[in-house]
């Protein structure tokens, strides 16, 4: 194992062997077509077939590991925690953004399994993508609480309290585990590479939508942005694809529905306006 | 230094998938909705001038041309209404304390109203 820049585990080796073939009593198989590169020696992508024992209990990232600790150890993807937390093990399954850590094999048993890396994104080697353009993106949205130094009341104070009803506003949006399904669903995300993009939006409109916050006026110029919100066309796949009911493409329109009212105030109120 | 590949999208990528060819369907309903517009504008512009020119606009309407357009600019419009409508609640965020009202309440409005606008004016009409 090694740690990547992002922090998260990828699989390079084969010294892990939490599942060893005399664990397999089932002598039932599943074919697995899995997405291969290796930038080093291959110029164009291709897909290895495998065959794995097939068990009900059994993810796809279970099946991976097994090929990776039984058959080929060459084979590279990215996991962590194996119970939708992390976020770090998305791929396409049978083309559409999975969780391997929650997608079952008797899902898709006895049809063949095609795994392939994250839609819409460069693809670094085999199932591993390149996430850099995407923690750009998450950054530009400042996802964290923003307070104005003016108005920061000191520590002796206490906290800045919340009641459950200013919690409810957010914190659907709260719950994303960045594991960038949403992008892989989104049209708009591959077609349109500067689209800032449904999570991190939905993680913008996180914050602005906090009772302690005090930094919509500096997401707007993204959010508010050709490149973020009226890029959105609302097919509505990554909230589809959420493993984590986040509802991005809610968050988009009412971000917009905000940005109207916002624009129209600034037409019949130019003096409300900063 | 590893060079990450890129994967082509291909041009028919709106064929993907139910969701995407829904979604297409969705955005080509607004040129039917729109062409129906032009049409009804022409209709106006032209009936409006004489009860004759009202009469021959209402017997070319009969024509199988016009009745096979009327027929799909129907089906498009219900299509546009019916996957807007249901879109509403995402866009319509009410709160009541805590709850947010249900989804279909939401929908379910914009539907009631649909109904009662379109009874409105079938009675004026």
């Amino acid at each position: 194992m090694s740690r990547s820049q992002s922090g998260l585990l990828v699989s390079v080796n084969t010294e892990a062997d939490p599942i060893n073939k005399t664990d397999v009593v089932s002598e039932e198989k599943l074919t697995l077509e899995v997405f291969r590169y290796h930038p080093e020696k291959d110029s164009e992508p291709y897909f290895q077939t495998y065959e794995v024992p097939f068990r009900e209990d059994w993810v796809v990232l279970d099946a991976l590991n097994w090929l990776k600790d039984n058959e080929d150890g060459t084979l590279t993807y990215r996991w962590s925690c194996c119970m939708g937390v992390c976020g770090s093990c998305g791929m396409m399954v049978n083309g559409t953004p999975k969780l391997t850590c929650a997608a079952f094999l008797r899902d898709y048993h006895p049809e063949p399994i095609r795994v392939e890396p994250l839609e819409n994104f460069p693809v670094e080697r085999d199932l591993v993508v390149d996430m850099d353009s995407f923690m750009e993106k998450l950054q530009s949205i400042k996802p964290w609480i923003l307070r104005k130094d003016s108005e920061e009341k000191p520590l002796s104070e206490g906290e800045y309290k919340q009641s459950p009803a200013e919690l409810a506003t957010y914190k659907q949006f709260s719950m994303c585990i960045n594991c960038m399904l949403c992008y892989a669903a989104c049209p708009v995300a591959g077609l349109e590479p500067e689209f800032v993009g449904p999570a991190a939006i939905a993680l913008g409109m996180r914050y602005n939508l906090d009772s302690r916050d005090q930094g919509y006026e500096e997401r707007q110029e993204i959010i508010a942005s050709h490149e973020a919100i009226w890029q959105c066309t609302f097919v509505g796949e990554c909230t589809t694809v959420c493993p984590k009911n986040v509802d991005p493409a809610g968050a988009i329109q009412q971000a917009k529905v905000a940005s109207t009212i916002d624009w129209y105030k600034s037409w019949l109120m130019p003096w409300g306006q900063k | 230094m590893s060079k990450p590949y890129l994967r082509p999208i291909p041009f028919t990528w709106w064929n993907k998938n139910n969701a995407y060819r829904i979604f297409m369907l969705r955005e080509i309903s607004s040129v039917f909705v729109a062409l129906f517009v032009l049409e009804l504008l022409c209709f106006v512009l032209v009936a409006s001038k004489s009860p004759e020119n009202f009469d021959k606009y209402v017997e070319a309407l009969k024509s199988p041309g016009w009745i096979v357009f009327h027929v799909v600019v129907l089906g498009f419009s219900l299509l546009h209404s019916i996957t807007w409508f249901n879109l509403t609640p995402k866009v319509l965020v009410v709160r009541k304390g805590e709850e947010k009202l249900p989804d279909a309440l939401i929908a379910g409005a914009h539907y009631l109203a649909w109904i009662v606008v379109s009874i409105v004016i079938w009675m004026i009409i």
